[in-house]
């Protein structure tokens, strides 16, 4: 039982990172209709944003809370304008001219955008994993099993709170984005139909830089929490997380912002019982089976809208 | 995607030359280059005691966005010089040169000869075979995936999957299982028996993955292929007992030329032919087994073209509803397609094993799955000429980078131009797809035609194959 509540909270707090990650595939899968395969690379570039800044500002775990806070926050806001940057102009250079072209064409380029992005950095960063000490630490003991038993204790960690309570927060607000404000308007008319969008005076590329730019910041986040959570980052994480974000996405539906949550949630709670109770090494198959899995028998997803072929 | 308004019409209006609206275009362009650049390339984090500290290197940082920003002027000066009614169809595509009609056979003649070619540069000799029978390898696993991106229409990412299937074939059955149930008698034929073995079990691989996923449409399939090949690898690492893990397999057999091996004994190669025994006799011959198993495969691919069920492929990668509504069963034919370029992979993977004498898992991870399709979409998707030029250009490349010492030069120290080799690739993608979708041989024949045979031009193609 302790053990098994153990592995439910490290489960969650795995699933919202695969779900943060996962907003930014099934929002620009959505509009555009494509992978963007290069996604989990930009997970990675806004990892890496985040380490600089942290070096840079200089973070401890040694110092005061409040000023932690702050930095923290700081070192976030500057990871997010960074792979932002880098989203906006992946779009702008290497998909946006390919619109109409045939079909394969965005996802080949987003292919080789990701190789670009994870060479550039190996080449720019050193091909070494990035350690660092750890900034929060500490938690909350929920529940422990007495010696006589085997001692287990069960911990909810203040990174995992961290970590838990920031995806809530995004997720509220980007949900409002969506819902409540015009931006959110234009992005769900993009999504139903393009040109009669662009009729009714709707910026089209606008539109989808900005889902590229808002995808980008979510991945930040979630790289800063991926580094955090784990101490360690290096220039081939975003290929797993990527695969396995875009599986989250598929499983809740892709194109539903509730549903990459959800599914990033699924996602984690699976892999991390597959490690307690199987194998870690094949938790990677785990994960990557679901994705063929959810594909062939659930298509569209938990809380996808089943799709119609248009000829 | 296909209702996106063009911006071209904005950009048609912007395109006369104006200094302002340049100025600005090019600070923003400054700018943004800055924020892209600065952090990841001005501070490098390098390790110091028990955590990371940086090293600013600002001076490289301002020669990079010094180049975005005067490759950005010298686009606008171009594009101003240009026409503003530049459209698309202001020039006909026309069908292109067919340079397959002469390139092939002299490329066809230059392959046959390379090893006597090689022989004029002794101190060169057993590097140039190497490299030929590197690209080779690259050429044949190009026109294997060829005929499931290429002709299919099926985005597989997972290609390099089925190469290590075969790979891992041939290392098994040679160094444990053939001598356990024929004893070692069988090691001089151990590569022709199990070559088609190897390529059987790959193709069985290729059905057992594709029946359940071939439904998929175009994108997802890519995914899960990929995934398919990470699970590959993954269980070749960790199934230790079977596979040896991580540690790989060693002491595979090499080929022998018919039941005589390539050493000086009574019964060698040497001795059958009465000349002296040397080591790149055994190199050269790989070299032609590779060199015939390429040429099998696309004499293959080319007589599958032109039967129905070549016809469907390609019909099935210009539209998979109008097949539907035409009767072809679309799941049949895209497994056949699958089924076959991954028995090729397979082929491709037994001979890398012998070629090697040593495999494991890492040789077979998503890079080269990456770099055979980038091959494929360099060469243009469909193109069998395509492809040689390609794997000449791709592996070619890699050792020019190897070798360009003025490179070194210029850049800072402790720079290797080699590590630039990916970045090149990936860079080389997007920009095929950007600017030349249908690769660098533009020329599609018709599989099947009336009376006169005339090249098939761009415009009437829906994906930019031919």
């Amino acid at each position: 039982m302790e053990y098994f509540l153990q592995q439910l909270i490290n489960g969650v707090t795995l699933g919202s990172i695969y779900g943060l990650i996962a907003i930014g595939y099934t929002m620009v899968y959505g509009i555009i209709g494509m992978i963007n395969f290069a996604h989990g690379d930009v997970f990675m570039v806004g990892g890496f944003a985040a380490v600089i800044a942290i070096i840079a500002i200089g973070v401890t775990g040694n110092g005061a809370i409040a000023f932690t806070i702050l930095a923290l926050l700081l070192v976030v806001i500057i990871a997010m304008i960074i792979a932002s940057a880098y989203n906006w102009t992946i779009e702008r250079v290497a998909y946006r001219p390919l619109r109409g072209s045939f079909r394969l064409a965005p996802l080949i380029s987003a292919i080789g955008m990701s190789i670009v992005l994870q060479e550039f950095v190996r080449v720019a960063q050193g091909g070494r994993p990035k350690p660092l000490q750890p900034i929060v630490e500490g938690g909350v003991v929920l529940m422990r099993r007495a010696v006589s038993e085997g001692e287990f204790v069960v911990q909810l960690s203040y990174m995992q709170m961290l970590i838990v309570i920031t995806t809530l927060v995004l997720m509220v607000i980007f949900t409002a984005l969506i819902t409540r404000t015009s931006l959110g308007r234009a992005q769900r008319s993009c999504e139903q139909d393009m040109k009669m969008a662009a009729l009714l005076g709707i910026d089209v590329d606008r539109t989808i830089s900005i889902t590229f730019v808002m995808g980008a910041a979510l991945a930040a986040v979630a790289g800063l929490m991926f580094f955090l959570y784990y101490g360690v980052t290096d220039f081939f994480v975003g290929f797993n997380a990527g695969v396995k974000a875009f599986t989250a996405a598929v499983l809740g539906g892709i194109g539903s912002l509730p549903g990459a949550m959800l599914g990033g949630i699924i996602l984690g709670l699976i892999e991390v019982f597959w490690s307690a109770y199987f194998s870690v090494e094949y938790k990677d198959v785990a994960a990557f089976a679901m994705l063929a899995v959810v594909l062939i028998f659930l298509p569209q997803g938990i809380l996808g809208k089943p799709e119609v072929e248009k000829v | 995607m296909a209702g996106a308004p063009k911006s071209n019409q904005i950009s048609a209006v912007a395109k006369t030359l104006d200094p302002a609206a340049m100025a600005k275009d090019l600070l923003f362009t400054a700018i943004l280059s800055l924020v892209i650049l600065g952090p990841i390339v001005g501070l490098k984090t390098v390790p110091a005691t028990g955590s990371l500290a940086l090293e600013q290197r600002w001076g490289t940082v301002l020669v990079l966005v010094g180049i975005v920003v005067v490759g950005r002027l010298i686009f606008h000066l171009i594009a101003a010089r240009r026409p503003a009614s530049r459209a698309k169809a202001a020039k006909p595509a026309g069908p292109g040169v067919d340079v397959g009609k002469y390139l092939a056979p002299i490329l066809l003649i230059i392959a046959l000869a390379l090893p006597f070619i090689a022989s004029l540069a002794p101190s060169q000799e057993r590097r140039l075979v190497d490299l030929a029978i590197l690209m080779m390898t690259y050429v044949m696993l190009g026109w294997g995936l060829n005929v499931v991106v290429g002709l299919a229409g099926l985005l597989d990412l997972g290609y390099v999957a089925f190469y290590a299937v075969g790979a891992y074939s041939y290392a098994l059955l040679s160094t444990r299982y053939l001598p356990q149930w024929f004893g070692d008698g069988i090691l001089p034929w151990a590569f022709f028996v199990t070559l088609p073995i190897a390529g059987m079990l790959a193709a069985l691989w290729g059905l057992i993955l594709g029946f359940p996923v071939l439904r998929l449409r175009g994108d997802y399939l890519a995914i899960v292929t990929l995934a398919f090949g990470e699970i590959i690898r993954i269980i070749l690492t960790n199934w230790i007992n079977f596979t040896g893990g991580p540690a790989g397999i060693d002491a595979i057999p090499r080929p022998w030329f018919f039941g005589h091996p390539f050493d000086d004994s009574a019964n060698g190669f040497a001795a059958l032919f009465g000349i002296e025994s040397k080591p790149i006799q055994r190199i050269i011959y790989l070299y032609y087994i590779i060199l015939a198993l390429a040429l099998v495969t696309n004499f293959v691919t080319m007589k599958l073209r032109r039967l129905p069920i070549g016809r469907a492929w390609e019909a099935l990668r210009e539209d998979e509803i109008a097949c539907r509504s035409l009767g072809i069963n679309t799941t049949n034919t895209k497994l056949t397609a699958f089924a076959i370029g991954a028995m090729f992979a397979g082929f491709a993977g037994s001979f890398f094993a012998t070629r090697q004498g040593f495999i494991s898992p890492e040789s077979f991870n998503f890079m080269e799955s990456a770099t055979i399709l980038a091959i494929v979409v360099l060469g243009g998707l469909g193109s069998q000429i395509g492809v040689v030029a390609a794997a000449i250009v791709i592996v070619g490349f890699f050792e020019v980078f190897r070798e360009m010492n003025f490179l070194k030069e210029i850049l800072p120290e402790g720079t290797d131009p080699v590590q630039f080799r990916m970045l090149a690739v990936g860079g080389a993608m997007v920009m095929i797809m950007r600017w030349r979708p249908r690769g660098l041989i533009t020329r599609r024949d018709p599989t099947v035609y009336l009376k006169e045979k005339k090249a098939v031009p761009t415009e009437l193609v829906a994906q930019g194959h031919g």
